[in-house]
């Protein structure tokens, strides 16, 4: 497989690959590096959100 | 038969909407949604809920990325739905991931901003997660369930 880097395309055979991921309860993450004789060439990451701000509104009393 | 005091659930997918107008209000070019954009910002960087406007100080820089971040696909309009006769929660959230393909940011980003670009780049939310790095890649921001619970904005009375 042809793997983007910032030397140009090259097959991911030439590349030593780590991956890792985090999990918890803001985000779950995993991210991909592709390595080249001890030189970081690609890395992507891909977060998927869990929580939000949430935005409260009240209706007041009058009396 | 009784009446409850509440916030009519109604109202606050309205409120995203701009049906309701409390004070002055810009004018409007067309009945369409706004577009709205998404921007990286450094870890460095001071976002918060005083954030009004898009601003590149602090914004993330590098190969393959622009200024001003990417546009945001918006394919399903607000939602507004009752939890009770006093609750309930209007919400939206993006129809699709938020996608920044073949960038280089060498330098520790962790918050995006959803600002309208329509509407002079007024900030909307700060969203903030584990700091990343790219190079060479593609960083996706896969958004949380459109819900009641879930949705990337929730306006919600209890």
């Amino acid at each position: 497989m042809l793997i983007t880097t910032t030397k140009g395309e090259m097959d991911d055979s030439l590349l030593e690959k780590k991956e890792g991921s985090v999990d918890n309860n803001i985000e779950s993450t995993n991210w991909v590096e592709y390595w080249l004789d001890g030189e970081l060439v690609h890395r992507s990451a891909h977060v998927t959100l869990k929580t939000t701000p949430l935005m409260a509104g009240v209706a007041e009393s009058i009396i | 038969m009784a009446n409850t005091q509440s916030m009519c659930t109604s109202f606050l997918g309205q409120l995203m909407t701009g049906t309701h107008n409390f004070g002055v209000a810009p004018i409007r070019a067309s009945t369409a949604a706004d577009t709205f954009k998404a921007a990286l910002y450094l870890t460095s960087a001071t976002l918060n809920a005083s954030t009004t406007i898009y601003s590149a100080t602090g914004e993330v820089t590098g190969t393959g990325y622009t200024a001003g971040g990417v546009t945001v696909t918006n394919a399903t309009a607000p939602i507004a739905t009752n939890s009770s006769v006093t609750a309930g929660v209007g919400y939206w959230t993006p129809s699709a991931s938020i996608v920044y393909t073949t960038v280089t940011l060498t330098t520790s980003f962790n918050t995006m901003l959803l600002y309208n670009s329509t509407q002079g780049n007024k900030a909307v939310s700060v969203h903030t997660f584990g700091a990343q790095t790219i190079t060479a890649g593609t960083f996706t921001l896969t958004m949380p369930t459109n819900s009641t619970t879930a949705a990337l904005l929730r306006l919600s009375t209890t």
